[in-house]
């Protein structure tokens, strides 16, 4: 049962990327909560429509539900790749409203955002499983790489034979370590960028035509 | 003075170690006549119940993601934070036979600890060691 279910399953991963060849690619931004994603969202959807995905902040999950930005059209050195962009929630294991108390927020703001935060990473989680050709994975380069839910999400993207990106963000940060994300994903290649001021995003279009056209 | 049951599937309220931290280590045999759902439910039950469960063979990346997704869906203010979870990082391995490849068969042979996120801390963890601090309630 489980075998049959396994090779009906590998059968129709290939005839749907044989047939669905001029879809848009569902990319799927993900990583942990702020890397960046938005931020990065927000830029591509700026440079190639005009307009943004979502408001940016410092507040952990502030992005509380997969926001799609549309038929994203990139044109890299004649190839154009044509990208439905998804900014999902950053991914976690844990949310305690406590620690939104220290941003200001009342009690019931709080509960509520950790609430939405739960359900939008819930989504987030089943989106990656069923529902994205592509990801663009966000690291902040500031930060350790070597953490749980990284290592976990990277996993589940290989186990799905997704293309994969990954982006080590922030690098107009002092405190920015690049080689430190290369050598934790050795297996992907790593772009730095800053997708805050806009730097080395040249590059960052080039590789998503590259992985995702 | 009563010990802690080895039936993890029971009713954990009769198992109460008082001052002390349950710790369920679940072989790879036990786990593997369960479906995925049911080795969720058993983690998350014993999470949920204050115990650190530590997995022999760990879970396969399509059961982390439902893990995670689940426990999400469990999350509630001041009863459960969720979960922590530490498994060594994947090693590069080449040993998946190209049938595992094309059936997407991958392997979980790690060992899993995974406890309240607000009882259980990473102190460190690289390669090799994985070093926690567990709080009692």
């Amino acid at each position: 049962m489980g075998l049959l279910t396994n090779l009906k399953d590998s059968i129709s991963r290939v005839t749907d990327g044989l047939f669905a060849a001029d879809e848009p690619k569902r990319i799927g931004i993900y990583g942990p909560p702020n890397a960046g994603k938005t931020t990065l969202a927000n830029r591509i959807a700026r440079d190639w429509t005009g307009d943004a995905v979502g408001p940016e902040s410092h507040i952990p999950h502030e992005t509380r539900r997969a926001r799609r930005k549309e038929n994203v059209e990139i044109e890299r050195n004649g190839r154009k790749v044509t990208i439905d962009i998804v900014d999902t929630p950053g991914v976690t294991t844990k949310v305690d409203y406590k620690e939104f108390l220290d941003h200001d927020m009342e009690k019931d703001d709080a509960v509520r955002r950790s609430r939405e935060a739960t359900e939008g990473v819930a989504e987030a989680m089943h989106w990656l499983r069923e529902d994205v050709d592509g990801v663009i994975y966000v690291l902040d380069s500031t930060n350790d790489p070597f953490t749980q839910v990284n290592t976990m999400l990277i996993g589940i993207i290989e186990s799905q034979d997704l293309p994969a990106l990954i982006l080590a963000n922030k690098t107009d940060l002092p405190g920015s370590d690049v080689q430190q994300i290369a050598n934790a994903f050795p297996q992907h290649e790593t772009i730095p960028l800053s997708a805050l001021e806009g730097e080395n995003m040249d590059e960052v279009y080039t590789k998503i035509a590259e992985y995702f056209g | 003075m009563p010990g802690p049951t080895p039936d993890v599937d029971g009713d954990a309220s009769s198992d109460d170690p008082g001052d002390g931290v349950r710790i369920d280590m679940i072989s790879g045999a036990r786990m593997e006549g369960l479906t995925g759902m049911e080795k969720i439910r058993l983690i998350l039950d014993g999470v949920r119940d204050g115990n650190i469960v530590i997995l022999e063979e760990g879970l396969s990346p399509d059961e982390e993601s439902k893990l995670i997704e689940v426990t999400m869906t469990e999350i509630s203010p001041d009863d459960f934070t969720g979960i922590e979870i530490e498994t060594y990082p994947k090693a590069e391995t080449g040993d998946q036979s190209f049938l595992d490849k094309l059936m997407g068969r991958k392997s979980a042979q790690k060992l899993t600890v995974i406890g309240p996120a607000n009882r259980i801390e990473t102190l460190h963890k690289d390669e090799n060691l994985i070093s926690t601090l567990v709080s009692r309630k």
